[in-house]
């Protein structure tokens, strides 16, 4: 049903740190891997070894360069993916149904077999999170990994969404945005974690959180023209061929 | 916007269809026998037309039906239910009109406000999106009913009406472009909100996430011809509006009344494809496009 549930018993979502993401886009790799092998229909790929290559990803990591008033430009990593709303417009305008957000963890899914192929809730996401897989003809989001974070065949540890369990910078983090005790919560809390566009009033649950003020140079040291080192000037060999290559 | 041929064409003619089912609707005019036949099977074929060439677009047309289930929050939904509704309606009347030369009238109107509501819901599929602040408003449920009527008046040999009708709906159009141009820089979403790091300084974007295009690059960032869209608008206004409207007022023959309908639809066609072609979605911000 795509009305949205009032409240939900949890809200899962991602913590994404631009301080620490280093834009390797390994989340990238890791999730189209995942989301190719397991759940639903395969990420296509179209001319994937041709002149102009194109594919379904559900998480995309973009590079921003900041100027800021005064100092150097600062490049940030920005990985995006869906961010799970709580007021989903791409849920809501769905016609048959098949875009819904869960009660019981507040995950944003496509039932593949009901998705006609519209593309409205694409056009209704303000941050291109759904993507329509051109092979398969039905709309492909970010589930949360959905079938990793409740799958008792895996080890405990995996039990995360793949694109938090490759991060190395451990830029992204997984839990309950909707317990203010979780371990997420409470690094959104320390770091003020933002919302992205949030004048278009979809409530995101995921939460970015952004660049720290950079380190400053400390002032030259008043003890620095003393330590500059000092040109002693070539001696033997090199020093004879010095003088010898001046008189010529 | 990616300006899909389907999705003109089936909002144009769709649109010219239910606009002359309203006129049908409401009785003017009330034909009967062989003239009922052609005024109903001309309305059905451009509205069923349309509905047709707007499955085209579909990933899994064969699913549509369902399409008919989440009327509550999708106005796409309601399209689909309200438009077979009034095809329905129409039909029955229709079928009265022809074959027994009855004009069942609360059946008619009930048929003709049906088609107009279609017309409507068409229209905010496209003004609910907040995406596109281009459309996100009320000229544009407006500008497509106005356009409808306008046509259907037209088709429907309503001569006096249809030429201030045009003249209504050329207005609206043009100003459906003017405060459409505004809409983008007063909707408050930059790439300083999108990325939220205006707080920093000046955003720019370094680096796309892939060497390629993607989905969202074709469906939402099309510029193509938007370089055109001042002279296209000058086409589309005096085909719509301006030569029918003379054709209108000049004495009354059935080529110049054929003309007029020619002359308007593919003004209106031209201005669906630039409503397509300029509208620019927020996520190009992130592409550091629009």
């Amino acid at each position: 049903m795509t009305e949205l549930p009032k409240s939900t018993q949890k809200k899962l979502g991602l913590v994404i740190d631009l301080d620490t993401c280093v834009g390797c886009h390994a989340c990238v790799i890791s999730c189209k891997g995942w989301n190719t092998e397991n759940y639903g229909a395969p990420l296509s790929d179209q001319d994937a070894y041709g002149a102009d290559p194109s594919g379904t990803f559900l998480n995309r990591v973009h590079s921003y360069e900041i100027q800021p008033a005064e100092g150097a430009a600062q490049l940030i990593h920005f990985p995006k993916s869906c961010l799970h709303c709580e007021d989903a417009p791409c849920v809501t305008v769905c016609p048959t149904g098949a875009s819904y957000k869960r009660t019981e963890d507040g995950i944003v899914l496509v039932n593949e077999s009901d998705c006609i192929g519209c593309g409205l809730c694409a056009w209704a996401c303000p941050y291109g999170a759904r993507e329509m897989d051109q092979a398969a003809g039905v709309m492909k989001k970010c589930t949360l990994c959905v079938d990793r974070i409740y799958n008792d065949n895996l080890p405990e540890e995996d039990r995360i969404p793949v694109c938090v369990r490759t991060c190395p910078s451990g830029a992204r983090h997984f839990g309950d945005l909707g317990d203010p005790d979780s371990a997420v919560s409470q690094l959104v809390k320390e770091r003020g974690g933002v919302d992205l566009m949030p004048e278009q009033g979809t409530k995101p649950v995921n939460k970015y959180l952004p660049p720290r003020p950079k380190d400053r140079m400390p002032e030259i040291d008043v003890l620095a023209p003393f330590l500059a080192p000092v040109d002693q000037g070539a001696k033997g060999f090199l020093g004879w061929l010095d003088r010898t290559l001046d008189k010529l | 916007m990616h300006p899909a041929p389907s999705v003109i064409f089936f909002s144009t003619f769709s649109g010219l269809g239910f606009g002359l089912l309203f006129w049908l609707g409401l009785g003017w005019p009330s034909p009967t026998g062989l003239v009922a036949f052609v005024f109903f099977a001309i309305g059905y074929l451009l509205a069923v037309g349309g509905l047709i060439a707007s499955t085209f677009h579909l990933g899994h047309p064969e699913r549509a039906l369902k399409a008919f289930s989440q009327w509550k929050t999708s106005w796409l939904s309601r399209e689909a239910i309200c438009a077979v509704a009034a095809l329905i309606l129409m039909a029955i009347y229709g079928a009265g009109a022809v074959f027994a030369d009855q004009h069942w009238r609360v059946l008619g109107v009930i048929g003709g406000l049906l088609s107009l509501g279609t017309v409507f819901t068409t229209s905010m599929i496209y003004a609910q999106l907040k995406t596109v602040p281009r459309w996100h408003m009320p000229l544009t449920p407006l500008n497509f009913l106005s356009l409808s009527i306008a046509g259907g008046a037209l088709l429907a040999g309503q001569v006096t009406w249809a030429l201030w009708l045009i003249i209504l709906a050329g207005g609206i159009q043009l100003a459906t472009w003017i405060v459409g141009d505004g809409r983008f820089a007063t909707s408050e979403t930059t790439i300083a909100t999108a990325t939220q790091l205006g707080g920093i300084g000046q955003v720019r974007a370094f680096e796309p996430p892939h060497t390629g295009t993607n989905y969202l690059l074709r469906e939402f960032v099309y510029v193509i011809g938007r370089k055109h869209s001042f002279k296209l608008r000058l086409i589309a206004i005096v085909l719509m509006a301006a030569l029918p409207v003379t054709l209108l007022l000049m004495p009354f023959s059935h080529v110049a009344g054929g003309l007029a309908v020619l002359v308007h639809v593919a003004g209106v066609l031209t201005a669906r494809w630039l409503f397509f072609a300029q509208a620019e979605h927020v996520v190009g911000l992130y592409y550091g496009k629009r």
